[in-house]
Formats: C-alpha cells, structure tokens, sequence
C-alpha cells in the first residue's frame, strides 16, 4: 500500500504541453506513473507525449477517468486551475507552482469545502516537490532514483530535505512507501496532520518521518495529533535552528501568533509529545533506523 | 513588501479611513511647506522608516513653529534612526511626514492579520493602543477582541459594530469607528495585505476618529496584480545585497558569521546552516538560489556571497530535483573562471545528474573540494574555513 497514489492511479497534467509540464510528464512517465491526459486550454483535440490533451479538466475527466492531477501553471492563474479539478471532480490535487498570492490560497481552500466530504478534493501544494509512492509512481519533480521502496513514510515542507532524508535512508537501506511535500507557503491545502492521518491508516507504513521548519503552527498541531491519535512511531525533525529572527512591522504577527514558532520550540513541542526528533540534519536517517529497530 | 506610514494612510484614505491632514516631505524647506499648507500651530514631524517604536529612538518631533519644523527636518533627515524593531544597524532616513497635531481623548489598537492557523483574515483590537500592546496580548490575550473574517462574503457590519462596542466608543463615535475598520478590511482584502496595523486608532478631543499612525505589509505573490502597491517600493529601506539577490531570483538573508552558503531550497538552505553551527562554524548567509537555478544565476550567487567581506569559507549544497547537478557544476565553474575566488570552496552535489555534475567538477582543475554527504561537507568547510584563517 501507499498513499494518495499508486502505479494504477489515473493522473492528468494541468500545464501540460508547456517546457515544464513536458519534462516533468516524460519523467513521471519513466518512472511509472500513469498518466493518461493533460489540460492545456486551446489546445484540445491535439495529442503530447502520445497523451490525448483537452481544453478542460471535466472533458479530460470524462474521457479519461483520470482521478489525480499535476498542477504546473504560472502563479496567476493556479487559484483558477486548483478550483476547476475540483469542480471536475478531481480527488487528488498536487500543485508545484510556487508564488501563489495568500489570499488565493484562502479562497481556494474556502472553495473545497463547498463539496461534501465523500467527493471533496485533497490538496498537496502548492510550492511543494509533490507526492512519491516509491517504486510505484510520482506525481511532482523529485528526483525519483533516490527513494527506495519500503514502509516508512515522509511527510515534509521543504522539498529539497525530503530528498536529503530519502537519500540519507536510501544509504541505510531504508525505502518509503510515500513522500509528501506539503509546501512551505502560509497556506497550504493539505497539513502534516492530514497526511500523519492517512499513513496511520496505512498498513504498508511502520513509521513516520516528519520534517519541519521555523514559522507558523503546523507542527505543534502535528505534535499534538501524534500524542493523542498515532500508534505508529514518528521521527521529527525541525529546520532553521540557527535562522534569524526576521525583521517586523508592528505587533499585530506577536498577537496571533503564541509559543512555539521557533525551531528549538517545535523540537521542544514534538520531545514532549512523545516524538523522537533528529539530533542533526545529517542524522535524519540514522535516527529512522533506530527508531525501526526498537 | 513594506511601505512607509505615509503611503499606508494614502492608500487607507482611498477605503474611506480617517487620517490626519498631513503630507509627505524630503527636505527641510519641503517639510515647512508642508506645515503651512496644513495650518494650525502645531505639527508633528515623523521619520519615514520600515519600522515601529520611532517615538522612543526620537524619530517623532512635536513642533510649534516653523523654526521647529525647520530644525526637526533637518535633524531627521539623513539619519540613520535604531530602533527596538529595525535591529542594531538601524534604516536611513530619507522622508518624512508632516501631520497636524491633534489633542488626544483616547488611543485604540485595531490590526488586521491573514491568520495562519485559521486560514482567514483576523482583526484583533483593544481599547488599549500603544507599544504595551504585545504584553497585554501576552498577560491577558482574552482581553483582545477578536473578529475572524468568512473569506466567501468578507467582513460583515455587524462584526466591525462588535469590534467598535467593544472598544467602549461613545455612540457618537461608533459609525466613525466602524468606517474605519470597515475601510481597513477593505483595503487589506484589496489590495493583497499580509498586515494593517492602526496602532494608535485615536478619538480627538472634538470626538473625532483618526488612524494616527498606521503600518502596512503586502504579499509579495500578488505584487503581479497591485501596480499601485508595488510601485511604492522603497529600495533605501531594504539591504542592499537582499535587494541584488531578489532581481536574480535568488532569496538572501545576510548573517553574522563567516561561512557563506549557496543552497537550493529553503529548508535544505536552513538544515544545512543548522549542520555548519553542528561542525562548530557559523554561517554568514541564507542563501536559497530556488529551482531551475541557470550556470548565470549560480555566478550571481557567488558574486553576492563574497560581496561580503567576511566569508572565509564558501559551502555549495544542491539537491537537485528540477535542478539537474551538471547545470549547477556548469555554473560553478563559470563563476570561478570569471571571479577570483579568494576562499576555499566546498561542493557537495546529490541527485539529478550527480555523477556528470561531479565529473564537470573534477575536469575543471579548479581547486574544488568536493563532499557527498551533508554532514561531509560541513565539516569539511569548517576545516577549510580554520586551515584558510590560520594561512
């Protein structure tokens, strides 16, 4: 098992036949996964990477029965392509576009839940590296050789880390059975608790790897949700122990904001919460490994 | 994005919020001016920086005449203000704004926040304005009023009356108080805010509501869509190397130590300094160079890091995903054929394309040192960085 996705997931690509959506479908494609379609409005009727392409998510839907879709559109107009899987009846959106303004985000997360929770769409992204089920399928622009195949899952707001934690397991012999980049913006569709839940629930899954950063409550809320709802063991790990504290305007950020935005913090949260938390960027690995072996 | 108190109240006043008569001015002439053309026997003359507590660090002059105005112009003008909020090195001073001086009754605090845990923008408010604010929010956040806003229908009458009640207002001063507020909600939803601060809201003593001072930030990701927002821009408020690295693409953040950093990725960027402190060095930078980083943006980078004085070591980390590793060894090399590279460097390369990226490395000649784990490289630089200060 795996989550979000496997080798049998129907994936469209919003983007498609532009330079990027070309070469990271070419890659997605070796690596396995199947793509049976992709969106690039005015272009409908043609075919790319012998791949059927329509000019709307809902015709690609209907003709293909794709279920998942790759996000690879300009910032400007990722909102609109977010809302359009979603009103297609898209399950699961993975966007990589980075510099989505933050009150699109709002309205786009506001948009979801007009649907009932049996048909509403599950967003990752957007400004994340995408979703891995390793040896199975991806849908995103990791490399894919550097995830081997095996039972712990990874959960992370940087992209560039996860890779750094697949590799450093990878070296140890240890596989994933899926990576999810939740990304780093301040509002992102899916948090390290909807994922913490869906591998829970995962059989294939042992343990969990967890990597955070400074800013925001993402991770105290994991913490908290590790305590109470997870029987499986979680490996955390939070980055920006020696970032500065940024220059600010005014006090209104001080007011919302409460403990725990700093990186020690976090790590402090996550030690109290019964997780084990990485000693050093350089340690993700080793402290998987000992935390599978007890 | 920042923008100074004067643009904020300009762009407040356009959504229907109250400000004082006042205007903008860059030298001392200018400032008396202005003072005539508001009228009246008393100005106040506020040092234009991107940071609060000016009253404290002397940014804020009262003034009764125009010699007053003269001088306190004069004075501010040209000088680089410190206060609690800009940091020891402080933001020059190149503008300032001119205002009537009003008789103040009372002082309200009213701040808008896109609220990240909820999702939403929040207004929080308190009948007490000032800088006691964040210890108040601290001792007793219960007594902040509070008011999360529906993104789909925006802010609703009845919850800037609640906000305006709250506050103890007179009758007379609630539909004042509630435009204002209203109007701030406006022009946060507008034009793309990440915060509206009215810190103090005042109430005069003719019973008037005026936002007497006033901070604005805004989403750089929407900047695309606010012309009016992004002209505002004020290069002198901002370092200048983060200013440079910004027009490449590339996120920078200058720091105290001596090791500088080229990484992609924010949190490998920040994952990778945690690891230099861990080898016992200090990292003189932040440095993210982003996805689909080009040979040229990579020697942009270079530029920037050794632009400050104090690196000793340089430490390269990529983890290639979009990037592929022979495009970032290409830009290595390019970079050093073109500048003298005056510290040792370390290298360390993982993923897309790593063997031809650390084959590029190596045929070059150049002196490379090279690592393929995070914490090799790490202690590697630091190493360098020790045998380099001895040498």
């Amino acid at each position: 098992m795996s989550i979000l996705l496997d080798e049998r997931t129907p994936v469209m690509i919003q983007g498609f036949t532009g330079d990027k959506g070309t070469f990271h479908a070419k890659e997605m494609i070796a690596y396995g996964t199947n793509v049976v379609a992709g969106v690039t409005p005015g272009k409908g009727g043609t075919r790319h990477l012998d791949r059927p392409v329509f000019n709307t998510v809902k015709e690609a839907v209907t003709a293909t029965g794709a279920t998942a879709t790759l996000i690879l559109v300009p910032a400007p107009f990722c909102a609109d392509a977010i809302m359009e899987a979603a009103d297609a009846g898209i399950r699961v959106v993975v966007t990589i576009t980075d510099g989505v303004p933050a009150q699109d985000m709002m309205l786009v997360k506001r948009y979801l839940w007009r649907y009932p929770k049996e048909r509403r769409t599950r967003l990752i992204g957007p400004n994340c590296a995408g979703v891995i089920s390793a040896g199975k399928a991806m849908m995103g622009i990791m490399p894919g050789h550097i995830y081997r195949r095996g039972a712990v899952g990874v959960v992370t707001r940087s992209g560039t880390l996860g890779y750094e934690a697949a590799a450093q397991m990878k070296a140890l012999g240890i596989g994933v059975t899926t990576s999810v980049g939740i990304g780093g913006d301040p509002i992102n569709g899916s948090s390290f608790v909807d994922m913490l839940a869906l591998f829970e629930q995962d059989e294939e899954t042992r343990a969990v790897m967890l990597i955070g950063e400074i800013g925001g409550p993402q991770e105290a809320d994991a913490a908290r949700f590790c305590k109470e709802h997870m029987k499986k063991p979680v490996i955390g790990y939070v980055a920006g122990l020696t970032a500065p504290k940024g220059r600010r305007m005014g006090h209104a950020g001080a007011i919302i904001s409460a403990f725990g935005d700093t990186a020690a913090e976090k790590a402090e949260i996550m030690r109290s919460a019964g997780l084990t938390v990485a000693p050093s960027p350089s340690e993700l690995g080793a402290t998987v490994a000992k935390a599978l072996a007890q | 994005m920042d923008v100074h108190e004067y643009q904020a109240k300009e762009l407040l006043s356009g959504f229907g919020v109250p400000v004082p008569k006042g205007g903008v001015a860059y030298s001392a002439e200018q400032a008396v001016y202005r003072a005539a053309e508001i009228g009246g026997d008393r100005w106040v003359v506020k040092a234009q920086i991107h940071a609060g507590a000016r009253g404290k660090a002397g940014g804020i002059r009262l003034c009764t005449s125009d010699a007053d105005v003269r001088l306190a112009a004069k004075e501010l003008l040209g000088k680089t203000l410190v206060t609690v909020q800009t940091g020891p090195e402080g933001l020059p001073v190149h503008r300032l704004l001119v205002e009537q001086a009003l008789p103040i009754e009372r002082e309200l605090y009213v701040g808008l926040v896109l609220d990240r845990k909820r999702e939403r923008i929040v207004v929080v408010a308190h009948p007490h304005g000032g800088m006691e604010i964040e210890e108040i929010a601290q001792r007793e956040p219960e007594a902040i009023l509070r008011e999360v806003i529906e993104p789909a229908v925006g802010m609703q009458p009845f919850q800037a009356r609640e906000l305006a009640f709250g506050l103890g207002l007179a009758p007379a001063q609630l539909n004042q108080a509630v435009t204002a507020i209203r109007g701030a909600y406006r022009a946060f939803r507008d034009l793309d805010a990440t915060m509206v601060e009215i810190n103090p809201l005042v109430a005069t003593r003719q019973g008037e509501i005026l936002a007497l001072d006033v901070k604005m930030s805004f989403d750089d990701n929407a900047l695309f869509r606010r012309p009016q927002v992004a002209e505002l821009r004020d290069y002198a408020q901002e370092d200048p190397r983060e200013a440079e690295a910004a027009e490449f693409g590339l996120n920078y953040v200058a720091l105290d130590g001596d090791i500088g950093c080229i990484i992609n990725g924010a949190g490998l960027a920040m994952a990778t300094m945690d690891m230099i402190q861990h080898a016992g060095g200090e990292p003189a930078n932040f440095l993210d160079i982003g996805g689909g980083a080009s040979p040229e943006r990579v020697a942009a980078a270079f530029k920037l890091v050794l632009s400050d004085r104090k690196v000793a070591a340089i430490l390269v980390n990529v983890f290639a995903g979009i990037n592929r590793c022979d495009w970032v060894a290409e830009g290595v090399v390019k970079a050093l054929r073109e500048i003298d590279m005056p510290v040792p460097l370390v290298v360390r390369l993982a993923g897309t394309n790593v063997e031809e990226g650390r084959r590029i490395l190596q045929q070059s000649g150049l002196p490379i040192l090279t690592a393929d784990t995070l914490s090799e490289a790490a202690t590697r630089v630091v190493t360098a960085r020790g045998k380099a200060l001895v040498a």
